[in-house]
């Protein structure tokens, strides 16, 4: 190559991975950046989108939600749920994938419990949300079932008595999460080296000890990373709970999201709504820094 | 070295059992009752005792559904759509995998992490800017709106999926093209793209659960019925006829079985693809 040629050669390596993300980032940057930009500035007006020229509003809209009670009773819901969601997902991915990594069951047997254990993992919000209302219906077959064991004397109308709608939601949530845990948990299983399990023997380790000095630390990677990734996914639900109980009764299960879109969609206040968003869009952001930090940390 | 057949022994493996009976029972129980609901007539779902199996087998919901237009309408829309953004994100994240993968340049860092961290936006937060933004430009309920609102939220994943996979190639590949006087394009298309079949299928399943899965944007930016996706169709039977639950959970099922069928053939891309975000 002459001179030439290669120093032409050199800057079509320096322009081309630029060409090559060009989309992606015009897709991002118009699509992702550029609202998250609108959606702050319209927290600021008055009456945003509705107004072709919207006045300023200050910290009006903030103030609203700040002292509006329902807020707050959603930011606690949004925890509890959040919170309730990632435990649970997490201890029943864990006994799951022990139960599946354990050498005392059939090669057979485990292929086919993993495939049917997942299965809740591939059903849509949606679709989640329409079973569990059959299952928890007044007359429907949980009731019947607890009623016949005794365990409650009458029907209970899990998702339409505030005191159980939160918890009933909650618990279809659990159901329907658990396997990203399971699996992820499982092939980290798998990834710990044997000597670790047959140096423990010979030290005439305990079963219950090999879990928490071997296995636990040794997954610890994972069990945090998934944590933050669920725990950021959950607290933004929306169908599961916009299906079963659409935030009632009497708000008991009104979470941050589906108070902004009844914000939004319902009272039409959009300003306010956005206000709202960018709170939840914060909060998100603080957790995804973490997040971030702790996968480069690693 | 463990003892094998001891009463203690063989009493651990029996609460194992016991254990893994019990999971499959809370895993599997909801879907089984989803199913077998679907084949009922809607005065036997409520039947007290509820009956484990059909009494009175029915495919009366199927055909209620396959046989209304208007249903199937959601379906066609969703495949469409889903199909759609699939093309798109594909196409587009393979040539920024192809960008982060195979160069260096400034600020390649600081752009993995913007691309890491769109992931996490909450869809709530770009719903009402959305939701200005295409009744502005005149696209409301149309599928222009929900494919590109859709390409956002796939776009970073795909990415990093799609990056990652092609950090397992060998770069010799792309270097001999380049030796032989190629451009990076055409050993893009000629070589890598062929071996990264894997890689783009993984992606393409993932990204078209993501789409076939959404609600809340189709909830918004939709309004004629013949627009609506299936979760807003299941949703809108809910509505219409408040007790027609065998039509529901036949939807349902047939809502499900892209995903069921995905998963049962293709397992491994499957995984890949449900996973990619969160395990690296």
């Amino acid at each position: 190559m002459t001179r030439q040629k290669r120093s032409h050669h050199k800057l079509k390596r320096a322009v081309a991975p630029y060409l090559y993300l060009s989309p992606s980032l015009v897709i991002i940057g118009l699509l992702m950046l550029l609202p998250m930009v609108t959606v702050v500035a319209y927290s600021f007006q008055n009456s945003a989108v509705l107004r072709r020229d919207p006045s300023f509003a200050g910290l009006k809209h903030y103030q609203a939600i700040y002292d509006d009670p329902v807020f707050w009773a959603s930011l606690w819901h949004t925890l509890y749920f959040t919170c309730m969601s990632v435990v649970f997902h997490m201890t029943i991915g864990m006994i799951f994938a022990l139960m599946l990594n354990s050498d005392r069951i059939n090669p057979t047997l485990r292929n086919i419990l993993r495939v049917l254990y997942i299965l809740p993992w591939l059903f849509t919000a949606v679709i989640i949300a329409v079973i569990w209302r059959l299952l928890l219906e007044p007359n429907g077959v949980v009731n019947s079932i607890l009623m016949q064991l005794g365990i409650i004397g009458s029907k209970v109308e899990w998702f339409s008595s505030p005191e159980t709608a939160l918890h009933a939601v909650t618990f279809a949530n659990i159901w329907a999460g658990y396997p990203l845990f399971m699996v992820s948990l499982l092939a980290g299983l798998q990834g710990i080296p044997k000597d670790f399990y047959e140096a423990a023997d010979i030290d005439g380790a305990k079963g219950y000890q090999k879990l928490i000095f071997i296995t636990i630390p040794q997954l610890m990677p994972i069990i945090i990373s998934i944590s933050l990734l669920d725990f950021i996914w959950t607290m933004q639900v929306f169908p599961l709970i916009w299906i079963t109980t659409g935030g009632g009764p009497i708000y008991s299960t009104e979470v941050l999201s589906t108070y902004t879109y009844k914000l939004a969609f319902s009272s039409y206040n959009l300003s306010q709504a956005s206000a709202s968003a960018v709170v939840i869009l914060l909060i998100s952001l603080g957790l995804t820094l973490f997040y971030i930090r702790y996968q480069k940390a690693r | 070295m463990r003892k094998r057949h001891s009463p203690k022994d063989r009493l651990i493996t029996v609460a194992l059992h016991v254990g893994l009976a019990a999971g499959l029972f809370f895993a599997a129980f909801p879907i089984y009752w989803m199913l077998s609901s679907s084949f009922k007539s809607n005065t036997e779902i409520f039947a007290l005792p509820p009956t484990i199996l059909p009494k009175a087998f029915t495919l009366e919901a199927y055909e209620a559904i396959l046989g209304d237009p208007v249903k199937l309408r959601f379906f066609f829309n969703s495949y469409f759509v889903a199909g759609a953004v699939t093309v798109l994100t594909v196409l587009i994240a393979l040539l920024a995998a192809y960008g982060f993968s195979r160069f260096n340049f400034r600020g390649k860092g600081s752009l993995n992490t913007l691309i890491i961290s769109t992931q996490t936006i909450p869809p709530i937060t770009l719903l009402i800017p959305f939701f200005g933004l295409v009744v502005s430009y005149g696209i409301f309920d149309t599928y222009v709106a929900l494919i590109l609102t859709y390409l956002v939220f796939t776009l970073p994943y795909a990415i990093l999926l799609m990056t990652g996979y092609l950090n397992t190639l060998p770069r010799d590949l792309d270097e001999a093209v380049a030796v032989d006087g190629g451009s990076s394009w055409t050993a893009l298309w000629r070589v890598i793209v062929p071996i990264s079949l894997p890689g783009i299928v993984a992606t393409s399943v993932y990204t078209f659960l993501l789409c076939w899965n959404e609600f809340l944007f189709a909830l918004t930016l939709t309004k004629s019925t013949s627009m609506r996706t299936v979760p807003i169709g299941i949703q809108l039977l809910m509505g219409q006829h408040a007790f027609e639950w065998n039509q529901m959970m036949a939807m349902s099922v047939l809502g499900s079985l892209p995903l069921l069928l995905i998963y049962l053939i293709a397992q491994r891309f499957f995984l890949a693809g449900m996973t990619a975000g969160s395990v690296k």
